[in-house]
């Protein structure tokens, strides 16, 4: 069986800076696989150059076609879903607005619906009406997720959802994932820390200088203390 | 006065509702792409000349609706084949670019028309008096002007508050790389507001045409007022570009009317301390009341009335 998503040889550059050396990896329909390294060593940029947002040089096939040179729009419509570190809500649109935007048309029946959206996380509900940019950053994070969602993607890529959320909020992000994967999403995340990633991942890569240098299940991870010393703690 | 103060508010909000045809599509553009177009004026009076020709053929009311769409047609165009293959190049290209498209156009329009003033005029239908107040006479055309638009401006916030596209407009607006990833077409959205932009400056120039004076320096005259109101209120904020519309263009009106010097306000001593420019009459400063309102703008409030960007 082919992979979903299959990247070989993926090089990206910012302006004259070479960011990514070559970057391998591939994701199977339904899996979860987490991109772990530390900041700068190309993760976020990995995902932008699958996206489009950052010109990529190389392979980038996603469920068999060739994306590598598609616009972000387009490829958004195959079937990719992308959330953004910064959590992009659009701060003055409420809520639900910023919901509606996630849907690529007005008729859209996909796996999720709004009222999908007000169960798993009841706040988006109780604050429906109100600007996307009052809410707080864990609330905006659960919103950019759930937006991504509404756009029916086979595949999430979601980069950094619990960077600076409270304890409680982080549980919230991971029972999330969690329902996302039990709907056979298959989901990429890319994480700094380990809190989620190793309870959740079916495979892990690590980078590290703009290349992927371990690949392997979390037991394989967790066997091999070298890789955590060397290309994870800070 | 109180005649006075009616027709000037009257000419005043006509004078901003025009300007705020234009400079809504300017901000809106601005917003988006980043970019000033330089050319916008230049739409408003190709506005006026397509409404000038086909009236000339087939009447002022086939001109009203085919010479805006027209014009939003030639917008369009010029952004998918112009300014979207200047944009890889940056802000600076995509600048310059609009600049030499107002030039272009320009010496185009003298050419095909001529430097003199174009005969365009108000319909026989809206051609008598609207109204007559203490002996003066107001015209239906001017009437015609306002409620024209005012229409406009309903039509354009309900678009962008009540329909999906003015959604996709507004998130566009502060995030258009988020709006892309998500699925929509934002190329298609800049092509779509563009033309629509040069559209709504089309139509103003075909209205003010018949009323102002159609030829090919108006949209020199013009430009720079329209920077002074999207400065003034908020670069890509559409609430400040309306209310600086309608400041500006009541400043300009009544300054014209109101026939008051410095020396009349704060006495003789006016001409010691301002010298000549004391005893000059407001008319005649008039012209350079935007200016000085866009110079203090920038200085003690840089991001305009409404606006949240620093630009």
């Amino acid at each position: 069986m082919s992979a979903l998503l299959d990247v070989q040889d993926l090089h990206a550059y910012y302006g004259k800076s070479h960011i990514l050396h070559g970057v391998n990896f591939h994701i199977n329909a339904g899996e979860i696989v987490s991109l772990l390294g530390r900041n700068g060593v190309g993760r976020s940029t990995t995902i932008k150059a699958i996206m489009g947002d950052v010109p990529p040089v190389g392979v980038v096939r996603f469920a068999g076609r060739d994306i590598a040179g598609m616009k972000p729009h387009q490829i958004a419509r195959l079937g990719l879903g992308y959330v953004p570190e910064n959590r992009d809500v659009f701060p003055s649109l409420t809520v639900r607005q910023n919901l509606l935007l996630g849907q690529k048309s007005a008729r859209q029946a996909g796996r999720w619906s709004m009222q999908d959206m007000f169960r798993i996380f009841p706040r988006l509900e109780e604050r429906a009406d109100t600007p996307a940019g009052v809410m707080s950053g864990g609330e905006q994070q659960m919103l950019t997720i759930c937006r991504t969602l509404m756009g029916d993607p086979d595949l999430v890529m979601i980069d950094e959802p619990t960077e600076g959320l409270a304890p409680m909020m982080v549980e919230l992000v991971g029972n999330l994932l969690a329902e996302i994967a039990s709907r056979g999403v298959a989901i990429l995340l890319v994480e700094q820390k380990l809190t989620i990633a190793l309870k959740i991942s079916h495979r892990l890569y690590v980078m590290g200088h703009g290349r992927i240098v371990f690949e392997g299940s979390v037991a394989d991870f967790n066997a091999n203390a070298s890789v955590r010393q060397e290309w994870l703690e800070v | 006065m109180l005649e006075l103060v009616t027709f000037s508010t009257l000419n005043g909000v006509l004078y901003g509702m025009l300007l705020f045809m234009m400079a809504s599509g300017l901000t809106l553009i601005f917003s988006m792409m980043g970019v000033l177009n330089f050319a916008h004026a230049s739409f408003y009076m190709i506005g006026a000349y397509f409404g000038f020709e086909i009236s000339r053929h087939i009447g002022f009311w086939p001109g009203f609706i085919i010479a805006p769409l027209l014009v939003g047609v030639v917008g369009a165009l010029i952004e998918r084949y112009g300014l979207r293959r200047v944009h890889r190049y940056g802000h600076v290209a995509e600048l310059l670019f609009t600049f030499g498209l107002a030039f272009v156009i320009e010496e185009l329009v003298s050419m095909i028309w001529g430097k003199a003033p174009v005969d365009y005029r108000p319909p026989p239908s809206l051609d008598f008096v609207a109204f007559s107040l203490f002996g003066t006479t107001y015209p239906a055309y001017r009437i015609f002007m306002l409620a024209t638009a005012v229409a406009m401006f309903v039509f354009l916030i309900l678009v962008l508050r009540r329909t999906r596209v003015g959604l996709i407009i507004q998130a566009a607006l502060t995030h258009p790389d988020m709006v892309a990833m998500l699925g929509h077409n934002v190329p298609r959205v800049f092509m779509m507001v563009f033309g629509v932009g040069a559209g709504l400056a089309g139509l103003a120039g075909v209205i003010a045409g018949p009323a102002l004076v159609t030829q090919p320096s108006m949209a020199a005259l013009l430009g720079p007022i329209l920077f002074v109101v999207i400065v003034v209120g908020g670069l890509g904020s559409l609430g400040g570009a309306f209310v600086a519309s309608l400041l500006i263009g009541l400043i300009q009106t009544f300054a014209v009317a109101i026939n008051v010097s410095l020396a009349d306000v704060i006495g003789p001593t006016a001409a010691g301390i301002f010298g000549e420019l004391g005893r000059a009459p407001l008319a005649q400063i008039a012209p350079v009341l935007p200016y000085l309102l866009l110079v203090l703008v920038l200085i003690l409030r840089p991001t305009g009335l409404f606006g949240t960007r620093e630009s």
